[in-house]
């Protein structure tokens, strides 16, 4: 059980902190040792050599001091093979296990997605951009974005950005509005200027809604749609890492922002029901 | 007669070589003529039902996988084509697709039964849990093959389904994760689901199937709830014939000895 314990922590901490693969090696190690010193004891390996009944002060019946243990070949080899057969099964497992296991947290990150000039996202209005996370990937890696411009602010630009993830189980939101209308394409991103402002956006697959600012105003989701980050060099709107929000107080440009770390939908990120997530993997 | 004989023991002769050799046929013998309760019923062929299921699914899997690409370029056309294009690939592809319902009917049909005639008690405890297993590994297969087609209903499904594990407390976006390999459904999801689907629970699988069965026909057949017979009180059987042996061993003169 300190094993497992340990090497789990071991693992955790490869994606985590060096220290903590420090510390998981260390109680593996140790419960290792406790573990091997278990199996020999109750297994009565040592030669006894006479049976009596034990007496309570250790001694033989003739007073003689008991003597002291000693472990025979077979226990040794016994052991050393359990030993070196757990050591080889070990070091075949363990990168498998980790090959398996942690490229799944690492490198999550993706960089920063040029979505085209500022002159394709007009002041005021919704456009879906559609666009590759990762290109290398294909086509697997497309997501959408409903971009607006809300101008600048102090002469800063302003952008509402609202990931199509839907906050309940991650199903594809769409604008409540027309989207069948003529579409731009900026190299792989495409952009679907909104004509008319969609009343809020909703979910095909169990029914959650929400408002243009992405609040949840009805349905199953646990909270308000996903956000990416946004940056703005030479003329052109970039994405950044996309963030979580519990809820968003006002609009456009003045809105207050509950921001959160990234987490898959339908976990609670305020309350006492985002208790239940403590750690979040790495994103 | 004896041209009658010596062709029976031409015809018995691989058989006996094989059984003196690895003691097979009386293996097989032992298994498919083991004793069970008389009043047994069909309602105790529900897991030999589930069995057959199971090797159906193998063997269409492993012909379906000789034409399907488990690639998200490919996936879907490779679907389309085994459907369309290739000779009786409607049938194979339908086979699996439908013989996966059958085989979860099965188990929860079979599991039932289990319950309902008591089945799973002492002796017959780690045979029930061995039982669970197998069905949640059985619905595991399911949800991995079900993103295999990768058309839009298995995407949204698989979607829908990592986010549902990843609600699981503490370990939930843990878990969520290692299903597709990532933040979100990526490049090796598919493969990833693939060799999950197709190597990785079929292996555990096979394994619990074995012992599963190895449990059944070591602890027999439960009689049904209903039975008028006491457990143990049917006639005592004569003891076995003496197996065929001492039959195939080579000797000098190059011919069998006849017992």
């Amino acid at each position: 059980m300190g094993l497992a314990v340990g090497v789990v922590a071991l693992l955790v901490g490869l994606v985590v902190n060096w220290w903590i693969v420090v510390a998981g090696a260390a109680i593996a190690v140790a419960f290792a040792l406790l573990w091997v010193r278990d199996l020999a004891r109750p297994r009565r390996l040592t030669e006894v050599p006479e049976l009596e009944p034990e007496r309570r002060d250790g001694r033989r019946r003739d007073g003689a001091p008991l003597p002291p243990r000693t472990y025979g070949r077979s226990a040794f080899l016994e052991l050393s093979t359990l030993g070196l057969g757990g050591v080889i099964g070990g070091l075949v497992t363990l990168p498998a296990l980790g090959f398996m296991t942690l490229p799944a947290f690492l490198k999550q990150r993706s960089g920063a997605r040029d979505i085209g000039p500022l002159s394709d996202y007009p002041v005021g209005k919704f456009v879906v951009a559609t666009f590759m996370a990762r290109p290398e990937e294909g086509e697997v890696s497309r997501r959408t974005a409903f971009v607006r411009n809300n101008g600048a602010v102090d002469g800063r630009p302003s952008f509402t950005i609202i990931s199509n993830h839907c906050a309940h189980l991650g199903c594809p939101v769409q604008p409540n509005t027309d989207v069948n209308v003529p579409h731009k394409q900026y190299r792989d991103v495409t952009l679907i200027p909104l004509p008319s402002p969609p009343s809020g956006f909703g979910c095909p697959c169990h029914g959650g809604q929400y408002d243009t600012e992405g609040n949840r105003i009805a349905g199953p989701p646990v909270r308000a749609l996903d956000r990416y980050g946004f940056s703005v060099r030479g003329g052109h709107l970039f994405l950044e890492a996309p963030f979580s929000v519990s809820h968003v107080e006002g609009e456009g440009a003045t809105a207050r922002i509950h921001k959160y770390t990234f987490a898959f939908p339908g976990e609670h990120i305020d309350g006492p029901e985002s208790w239940l997530y403590p750690i979040q993997p790495p994103h | 007669m004896a041209t009658r004989s010596s062709r029976y023991e031409r015809i018995m002769y691989p058989i006996d070589w094989l059984e003196e050799r690895s003691g097979l046929v009386g293996g097989v013998r032992y298994f498919l003529f083991r004793k069970v309760p008389g009043d047994v019923d069909w309602f105790q062929t529900l897991g030999s039902a589930t069995l057959t299921a199971f090797i159906v699914q193998a063997l269409t899997g492993a012909i379906l996988a000789m034409y399907y690409k488990p690639d998200p370029q490919q996936a879907y056309s490779s679907i389309t084509h085994i459907t369309n294009d290739i000779w009786a690939g409607w049938l194979v592809r339908g086979m699996h697709r439908w013989g996966a319902s059958v085989f979860i009917i099965l188990m929860f049909l079979h599991m039932g039964r289990v319950f309902l005639f008591g089945a799973y008690k002492y002796p017959r405890e780690l045979n029930w849990i061995i039982g669970v297993l197998l069905l949640a590994l059985g619905l595991l297969e399911g949800f991995t093959g079900y993103l295999l087609p990768w058309d839009q209903t298995s995407y949204w499904a698989t979607t829908v389904g990592i986010n549902l594990n990843g609600t699981a407390p503490f370990v939930g976006p843990f878990l969520a994760q290692f299903l597709q390999g990532g933040t979100y459904i990526n490049a090796d999801t598919l493969s990833r689901f693939y060799a999950i689907h197709m190597l990785l629970i079929p292996g555990a699988l096979i394994a619990l199937i074995l012992l599963h069965l190895y449990l059944v026909v070591r602890l027999g057949v439960t009689s049904p709830p209903w039975s008028r017979h006491p457990a143990g009180s049917g006639p005592i059987e004569p003891p076995p014939a003496p197996p065929r042996t001492g039959l195939t061993r080579p000797e000098p003169r190059g011919r069998p000895v006849r017992g």
